[in-house]
């Protein structure tokens, strides 16, 4: 049965351990091209939990009940593009009609996580390692924290980038590229943290 | 092969499903738009200024369907595009006055910089320095070109060391006005023809002026004294000029004393009856 250390060992591997981002490498393109200002970060984060969470409480019956039972387990990838992408147009509509403020908070960044992989990532990964449907939904969510945390930080990193000198080469994406490995090797400090 | 089919079949019946109920949730949800929204923004700029007050051509788009947002609010479109936009919403165009960023100071602090500022080329972080910043005077201009950076139109360059404005390209959005952290920008209404501009934002006194400035107001009123129309007042120690009320003679730039008031933008000539030793400080013209 499911533990709350269990789920909390899910939440803590999500964030840190195998962060989307900086263990994982999931989900770059978003992560360099919105990560100029703090705010914006804030922003794309919120979306990216909201999608990432509710990808997977979609996807989770979806391959239990149909993938499953037709022995079309292989077709998996294929299958979870399709609900993603369906998902999110879905999602998108749905909130600029019930929930206008939500998706003026979310704005730009709902369509574009689309093909944002971490998403897609969140979901394979939810059936290789045969999470349930709660175990599914709490390593989306936290996922999406990893990835807010990942993007916040180096959206800090990057506004204090802007005014810092460094060689003509290096300015802009280049140190930008540098400091997002640096963060990466941080966050290698928290492999092999466990919590039982 | 029936693995293939079943492959097929499930994938065709999820993907119908899917594009079924997005198609239903398209009109389900759809969000009534006005197609006056979509047709404003098409006579846009597009530039995404924000003179206008609101996020973008778009959000003032919708702004003015909503009857929010007056038709002539667009400073970087002008006349021509409020007239477009009237149409659109069919009302009567309403002619706005052209206004153009001033930047309030003449420059005249070089060379009494309280020291050698060798740090970020940037005035915001100038201007965090102790004694806010390296010129002499604690409301020149720093002449770092933040405002240069911010203009979306070119229209405002750091010339010897001291921001002037392109009265052509200026389109009064604002930018420089929100972005200089000396705050000595302004916008003013432009006459087109002679544009009389008291150059000077310091209210520090007379004599506190003339240490750190070769030619900032010191309050003399002189200038107030000359004008027909009243339209200059001198408060705390800076005269002022009231646009509504100028009528553009420029007698003020010739009684200034410090030559710094401008028409179109040049000290004009002192004609022979030479002002007083006296200090003067900015005259303004007057204008209607």
């Amino acid at each position: 049965m499911l533990s709350f250390t269990e789920l909390f060992g899910i939440a803590l591997g999500a964030i840190l351990v195998n962060n989307f981002i900086f263990a994982q490498f999931l989900g770059i393109c978003p992560f360099m091209g919105v990560s100029k200002k703090i705010d914006t970060a804030m922003g794309m984060g919120m979306a990216v939990i909201f999608v990432m969470g509710v990808a997977s409480a979609v996807c989770w019956p979806i391959n239990h009940f149909i993938l499953e039972k037709f022995n079309l387990v292989f077709m998996q990838t294929v299958t979870y593009i399709l609900v993603i992408a369906s998902l999110v147009q879905f999602v998108e509509m749905f909130l600029q009609k019930a929930m206008p403020s939500l998706y003026e908070a979310l704005g730009v960044y709902l369509p574009l996580i689309t093909t944002n992989c971490a998403v897609l990532g969140v979901v394979l990964q939810n059936t290789q390692n045969s999470y349930g449907f709660i175990e599914s939904l709490v390593y989306g969510v936290t996922g999406g924290v990893g990835f807010l945390l990942a993007i916040v930080l180096f959206a800090s990193v990057r506004e204090r980038l802007e005014f810092a000198e460094c060689p003509k080469a290096f300015e802009g994406f280049p140190i930008a590229l540098v400091t997002a490995g640096l963060l990466a090797l941080a966050f290698l400090g928290f492999s092999g943290l466990k919590v039982f | 092969m029936n693995t293939v089919i079943a492959a097929v079949v499930v994938l065709g019946v999820l993907g119908a499903i899917f594009g079924l109920i997005l198609a239903y949730a398209s009109k389900a949800f759809a969000v009534e738009k006005d197609p006056r929204e979509e047709a404003i923004s098409a006579c846009l700029p597009g530039a995404n200024c924000g003179g206008c007050g609101y996020p973008g051509c778009s959000g003032y788009a919708a702004a003015v369907v909503a009857g929010k947002a007056a038709t002539n609010c667009c400073a970087a479109g002008g006349d021509a595009v409020a007239a477009q936009i009237a149409e659109i919403m069919g009302v009567k165009a309403e002619a706005s006055a052209k206004m153009i960023a001033q930047v309030q100071c003449t420059g005249g602090c070089r060379g009494h910089e309280q020291y050698e500022y060798v740090g970020i080329h940037d005035c915001a972080a100038a201007a965090r320095l102790p004694g806010g910043g390296p010129a002499g005077c604690s409301f020149g201009c720093l002449g770092f070109g933040t405002c240069e950076a911010v203009c979306p139109f070119d229209a405002i360059h750091v010339v010897d060391g001291v921001a002037k404005v392109d009265e052509e390209k200026c389109k009064a959005c604002k930018k420089c006005v929100d972005a200089c952290p000396r705050h000595i920008i302004l916008l003013a209404p432009y006459k087109t023809k002679r544009h009389v501009a008291i150059t000077c934002s310091s209210k520090d006194k007379g004599a506190d002026v003339r240490k750190v400035c070769d030619n900032g107001c010191i309050g003399c009123g002189l200038c107030a004294k000359a004008c027909p129309k009243e339209a200059i007042t001198v408060d705390k120690n800076l005269a002022v000029i009231d646009y509504d009320k100028c009528v553009g003679c420029g007698l003020c730039a010739q009684k200034c004393p410090r030559k710094l008031i401008t028409v179109d933008g040049k000290v004009p000539e002192v004609k022979p009856a030479a002002p007083k030793a006296a200090p003067a400080a900015a005259k303004p013209e007057a204008a209607e």
